[in-house]
């Protein structure tokens, strides 16, 4: 019999596949006192051999070459005789086996990094090496993302933007965390992915590796231990949902017609969908990442035709530069706020460097003279309708004629109505906006509840900047993670929402719920969802 | 004592794949050989670590160094490989 366990589902699908987990990094060897020093050096050398297999196994399974020549030389390294020689000797002079692998792999650390270069870069494999052998010496499961050499579904605490890089998805099946919430990154990537996702599904971090389970992204369930039928069926059933999805097209509307453009939320052209209406966040932060000087001109002015060219005729909205809080930037976010997520983010960050925003100001109207596409702009982070009008300004003297403002901030909410006194347009950022109007941090997973996108006072905030679109007869969109939630899609068009901008492969999940429904319909869930006592369950036909 | 000197051929230098296919072939000779570049002092060659930690680039000179009947052999053997372009090398015995 299949045990259930129930999380929040964040990325809908299913899938069904082995159980996982993805380990942590052991603790740091502690000294410990040798009682069988014989023991402790065979404790060490099978630690090991064990590595240097497990690494040549892998090497085998992976079809590149050059990721396959990195295993390889991983596995030579966890055999080197020098590296046993030195953790023998480490263990007769009384070192515990952890403490003699740390140690005996520190002398080589030491080398790569006084002869930098590729030496220097390559700490990281040595660092790997050690996490791995002193968890085989504590008979832990090595540590990072699992890899049995066949399609699996990833079980993890929570994962963070470092270990989701290292992710093959064609090697993952679906993610499930114990921790994390909506607008974690889990759910993040795991929508840009495609992938099905459940976060905050307590015990999972219990299924044992290699148990059969089935993931549902809607509903948020884990059946652990499902016989072989039951993984079959999921596995057609997600199959034949694909291919409806594939077949659906067109710009987003109603069962009964009603207009709601669904655009994608893009960081370079390398995300710009052919299919996409349009674009409602264009974030621009990727070109400013790991870098001491702001970008030139002119590499933004490339960098931003590239998406217009990729979109002509279509809404390109670009967000300007929003670093501050989890983005800090060297040459912007100077010295250390103590919160920052209530610091100088955003568009605060030109009361510092005002030049920095008219620098992309300028680029951004460059290449939309240079290209075809219709390019909004908007400021993240707008608190007040005097800055929503200093932007405004800004954007008119450099050539942009349509400038949005951001609503993540509550105060801006409250004051939707004069702000598009000012503007030309909203754009709702549902992640932010919960945070500050719950003081629910994004990444505590412990308050995952109050991210709920149906929680009413969010919703009710979110009706409020609708209410005063319609009645400037301006747009308003949400860019949040809320819009990529087929639950939640129907309900924000309820609201009055004209725009949602999601991962562009949420698209047709959302634009199938919104079918699914007439506009009274929308109102109606709408209405349900502002009058319920919580984060109510809302469920798509 | 023999001693062979040799230019290190792989355009990446003594590195990645050139270093882990010279010290595979080391591994499997039946003398030990050591390695050294003119700054650093002779290491096993069948260290990887050790090898890498030497950082030789294309076109330094190392000497390779081996005692016993066989040492003549191993270190021709080595030594050829090491002139080698490994990096463009594709009949390793590990690849096709």
């Amino acid at each position: 019999m299949a045990e259930l366990l129930r999380g929040i589902g964040v990325s809908p699908g299913s899938a069904a596949g082995p159980a996982y987990r993805m380990s942590p990094p052991p603790p740091p060897p502690e000294p410990a006192v040798v009682v069988d020093p014989d023991a402790e050096v065979e404790r060490a050398v099978a630690a090991l051999n064990t590595v240097a297999a497990d690494l040549t196994r892998r090497a085998e399974g992976v079809a590149a070459r050059a990721a396959a020549d990195v295993l390889r030389a991983q596995a030579m390294m966890a055999q080197d005789p020098e590296l046993s020689a030195a953790v023998v000797a480490e263990v007769r002079a009384g070192a515990s086996a952890p403490v003699a692998v740390d140690r005996a792999l520190a002398v080589h650390r030491e080398a790569f990094l006084a002869a930098g270069g590729y030496l220097a870069e390559r700490v990281t494999d040595l660092n790997d090496i050690r996490d791995r052998v002193v968890a085989a010496c504590l008979g832990l499961p090595p540590p990072g993302i699992p890899d049995p050499g066949h399609p699996f579904v990833l079980i993890a605490r929570d994962l963070a933007p470092a270990d989701t890089a290292g992710l093959d998805p064609e090697q993952v099946l679906a993610l499930v965390t114990e921790d994390g919430g909506p607008t974690s990154h889990t759910a993040i990537l795991a929508r840009a992915a495609g992938l099905p996702a459940v976060v905050r599904c307590p015990s999972a971090m219990a299924v044992a590796d290699g148990v059969e389970v089935t993931v549902d992204g809607s509903t948020g369930q884990v059946a652990v231990g499902v016989n072989h039928d039951t993984v079959i069926a999921t596995r057609v059933s997600e199959q034949r949902r694909r291919r409806r999805l594939a077949t659906t097209r067109g710009p987003g509307q109603t069962a009964d017609g009603h207009p709601v453009a669904l655009y994608g939320n893009i960081g370079s052209a390398e995300d710009v969908d052919g299919e996409l209406e349009g674009v409602g966040l264009f974030r621009t932060e990727l070109l400013y990442l790991h870098r001491t000087d702001p970008p030139g001109r002119d590499e933004q002015v490339a960098a931003y035709a590239e998406v217009f060219t990729a979109l002509p005729g279509r809404r390109v909205i670009v967000r300007t530069l929003d670093a501050g809080a989890d983005k800090p930037l060297p040459f912007l976010t100077a010295g250390v706020e103590p919160n920052p997520a209530l610091g100088v983010r955003g568009l605060r960050l030109a009361r510092r460097r005002a030049d920095v925003l008219h620098l992309q100001l300028g680029a951004i109207a460059q290449a939309a003279r240079d290209t075809a596409a219709e390019v909004w702009v908007m400021a993240p982070m707008v608190a007040t309708v005097a800055e929503a009008a200093w932007f405004a300004a800004a954007c008119r003297d450099a050539g942009l004629p349509t400038a949005g403002a951001m609503v993540e901030v509550p105060a801006a909410a409250l004051r939707a109505r004069s702000l598009l006194s000012v503007v030309d347009f909203l754009s709702i950022g549902t992640n932010d906006l919960s945070q500050y109007t719950f003081a629910a941090d994004r990444q505590c997973g412990d308050l995952a509840d109050l991210l709920d996108p149906a929680q009413p006072a969010l919703l009710e905030l979110i009706s409020g900047c609708a209410a005063a679109g319609a009645a400037a007869g301006k747009p308003v969109g949400v860019c949040g993670e809320a819009a990529a939630d087929p639950r939640i899609a129907p309900v924000l068009v309820g609201l009055g929402v004209t725009s949602l901008s999601m991962a562009p492969r949420a698209v047709p999940e959302v634009r199938e719920a919104l079918a699914a429904h007439t506009l009274a319909d929308c109102r109606r869930l709408a209405a349900e969802a502002l009058w319920a006592a919580g984060a109510a369950p809302l469920t798509v036909p | 004592m023999p001693t062979r000197s040799v230019t290190v051929g792989a355009t990446s230098g003594l590195h990645a794949r050139p270093a882990a296919l010279f010290v595979a072939a080391a591994a499997a000779q039946s003398v030990p050989v050591t390695i050294r570049t003119s700054d650093k002092p002779p290491v096993p060659a069948r260290s990887l670590l050790s090898v890498l930690a030497l950082g030789a680039k294309h076109g330094a000179e190392v000497t390779l160094e081996a005692d016993g009947p066989t040492a003549d052999a191993a270190l021709d053997a080595l030594a050829t490989l090491l002139a080698r372009d490994l990096d463009s090398d594709d009949e390793s015995p590990d690849h096709g």
